[in-house]
């Protein structure tokens, strides 16, 4: 990666070791709440926003924003033995991954009306995933789904948004004791939507969790994966992919919390951005609290832009409470497809067009089999030749 | 027969105060088959040569021609001239990283040759000039030229003017940084397409030593942005014991 950092992009990381004064959970506008009521209004200077252009969540933070009944159609397909209910608002199954942490997310939560559970049962190892199809129409809409695995069950569960809407949602993840759940979500919204989400992973003992969050659409998706382990031994792999085009608003803001001894988790988030304001945040924050002996992570954001006028705000952070640790890391680095990289294709007689696909192509392919699903792969390369070929040209 | 001529090019440079001019009329006829050395002073214009001929868009054409087979290069962009059979090997190739080796050639190969070439045959093509050139093969699935040392630069540019095969050769320095060993391969990398009589290669150099192992036809003095002598191979003697001196005031370089 060139370690010429475009101009507008910051990647300002951070290690704090030994107990900070406001440690990140805290750094908050306000404590986690389900209710809506407990969060200020975001003006756009607090931290957690203030990337996040707000005249273009459409009131999804500041309670102007009315579900309407045309907003979003969910259809769950899922193999046999998977059990789909939609429930309503008091079904004790729902928030117990944790609490909504910013204004959006206690807004869907405060706002929906049906939700969907899903749950795979104990010991049941699915051959087909389990797939969540979210559609926009159009309208305001605010969701919660919750994907309980039961211990030593395996299953893969694939989230998919498309269409037009502008959706607030919280996604909880319960993974029992053993189990292994592997979660894709694929953002591949109509330039016009929005987006916000807060997906929380509630780790058990000894289970992994894989997230794959793939972004593409949209005019603004801002996504908080989190990650709690409720027991030791428990695994967090979370990937992302990320193209964000002319005009579009990309924000991830992952958070892993490492509460619990012996548990494991890497972060690995690659994004291309081209175009005229095209922008992508990447928040990366890891805290590993004085409990939390054995830990074992590592985190890394990293941004090609392709063109002029494109903005990355990449921010890893770690905060380690405690030195009896197994390991720790981070690194973000922005690096540009220059002009020196595309005369050497094209003097090879590769077009421009063509070069930047090569580059953007060779760029994720690296994650793409990190990822380790082989199945997954083919798609994934097959959806980013099919956003390369709608949009490097 | 294929002939690269360049007539009275002038390029300049944006440079701080305003375009500087680098070229100042440039003549040279380059035929297939034929091996012509410019042989030229730091700073005297030789790279600037090089990219001018290859488009580079630093590089401003303020005056001139360039012409291969009555086609104007000049008006072709940098992937259309590669695809007319011009081929730069560069004097500092570029990282570009997340493109595997194995990946770049074979997409250059088949833009150049309007065909993706056959699976089957193509790995063995490549294999084979990898081997040739003393080229480990785990170097297909390297990144394009990122962590390659000077000379595993210099040979894989070696390598993909094997495959590649054009027209026109133009060798940027491909001597510098090179020991003994690694200049003979590169060399005898050059000679094997030199022998097929298909190429013709404008060898920029600096020093003499690489025409020990690649013999040219002419040799041209480069100074102060244009040719101030041309003759045979034993111009390049007279270079080795006298150097660049008499040349520097003749040719009025003063940078
Ligand atoms: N952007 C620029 N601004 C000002 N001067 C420039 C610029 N680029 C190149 N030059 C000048 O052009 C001249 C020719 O450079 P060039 O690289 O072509 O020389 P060269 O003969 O290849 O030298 P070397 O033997 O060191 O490779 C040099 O004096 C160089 O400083
Ligand atoms: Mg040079």
């Amino acid at each position: 990666m060139a370690d010429n950092t475009p101009a507008g992009s910051t990647t300002d990381g951070a290690i704090q070791v030994g107990g900070p004064q406001q440690p990140i959970d805290a750094r908050v506008s306000a404590p986690a709440s389900y209710d809506v009521a407990d969060f200020p209004v975001p003006h756009g200077r607090e931290e957690e926003w203030r990337f996040t252009p707000l005249e273009r969540l459409r009131g999804l933070h500041d309670g102007t924003a009315v579900a309407n009944g045309g907003g979003v159609k969910v259809e769950v397909s899922a193999p046999a033995g998977v059990t789909v209910e939609t429930v309503g608002r008091d079904d004790a199954r729902l928030g117990r991954s944790g609490k909504p942490v910013d204004r959006v997310a206690a807004q869907a939560y405060t706002s929906f009306e049906k939700a969907s559970v899903v749950s795979i049962p104990k010991d049941a190892v699915l051959t087909e995933p389990v797939t969540i199809s979210v559609h926009g129409e159009g309208g305001v809409a605010f969701g919660h789904q919750v994907i309980e695995v039961g211990a030593f069950a395996e299953a893969v569960v694939v989230l998919d948004h498309t269409g037009d809407t502008t959706l607030a949602a919280n996604v909880e993840f319960l993974v029992g004791d053993g189990a292994k759940l592997t979660v894709v979500s694929v953002q591949d919204w109509d330039a016009t939507a929005v987006h916000a989400a807060q997906h929380t992973a509630l780790i058990g003992r000894d289970a992994s969790f894989k997230s794959v969050i793939v972004t593409f659409g949209g005019d603004l998706v801002r996504l908080h994966p989190r990650v709690v382990y409720g027991a030791p031994g428990g695994e967090a792999e979370l990937y992302g992919l990320y193209f964000t085009d002319k005009g579009q608003h990309q924000e991830h803001r992952l958070f892993v919390d490492h509460d619990t001894p012996h548990c494991r988790s890497n972060v690995a988030y690659k994004g291309a951005l081209q175009g005229k304001d095209a922008h992508a945040v990447w928040i990366g924050d890891v805290l590993i609290r004085a409990e939390a002996e054995g830990t074992d992570t590592y985190e890394l954001n990293r941004n090609l832009v392709l063109t002029d006028g494109a903005r990355v705000d990449s921010v890893p952070n770690l905060e380690i409470e405690t030195g009896e640790i197994v390991g720790a890391g981070h690194a973000s680095a922005t690096g540009r497809f220059d002009d020196e990289q595309l005369f050497y294709l094209m003097a090879r007689g590769i077009p421009a067009d063509e070069a930047r696909r090569l580059v953007v192509r060779g760029f994720f392919a690296e994650l793409v089999q990190q990822i380790g699903i082989p199945e997954l792969e083919e798609r994934l390369i097959a959806k980013i030749e099919a956003e390369l070929e709608a949009s490097v040209a | 027969m294929a002939t690269l001529e360049i007539h009275d090019l002038h390029v300049s440079v944006e440079a701080e105060n305003g375009p500087r001019e680098i070229l100042k009329g440039v003549d040279l006829t380059v035929k297939q088959g034929e091996t012509h050395a410019i042989m030229g002073p730091n700073g005297s214009g030789k790279s600037t040569l090089a990219y001018s001929l290859a488009g580079h868009p630093k590089y401003t054409i303020t005056g001139g021609t360039v012409t291969l087979d009555g086609e104007d290069v000049l008006a072709m962009s940098v992937d259309e001239r590669a695809r007319a059979g011009v081929f730069l090997a560069m004097q500092y190739p570029v990282e570009v990283p997340g493109v595997s080796v194995s990946n770049f050639l074979r997409t250059s190969a088949t833009a150049i040759r309007g065909e993706a070439p056959k699976l089957r045959t193509w790995v063995k093509e490549v294999k084979g000039a990898m081997e040739r050139l003393n080229m480990d093969p785990a170097f297909a699935e390297r990144n394009v030229n990122e962590g390659f040392s000077g000379g595993e630069k210099k040979r894989h540019e070696i390598l993909q003017l094997e495959l590649l095969k054009p027209k026109i050769a133009i060798l940027d320095e491909t001597d510098s940084g090179l020991d003994v060993d690694a200049l003979r391969q590169v060399s005898e990398g050059v000679n094997r397409v030199r022998e097929t009589g298909e190429v013709g290669t404008l060898l920029i150099t600096h020093y003499t030593r690489i025409l020990r192992y690649i013999k040219p036809d002419f040799v041209h003095v480069f100074s102060g942005g244009r040719i101030v002598e041309s003759g045979g191979a034993e111009l390049a003697d007279k270079l080795e014991s006298e150097g660049y001196e008499a040349y520097q005031t003749k040719g009025g370089v003063t940078a």
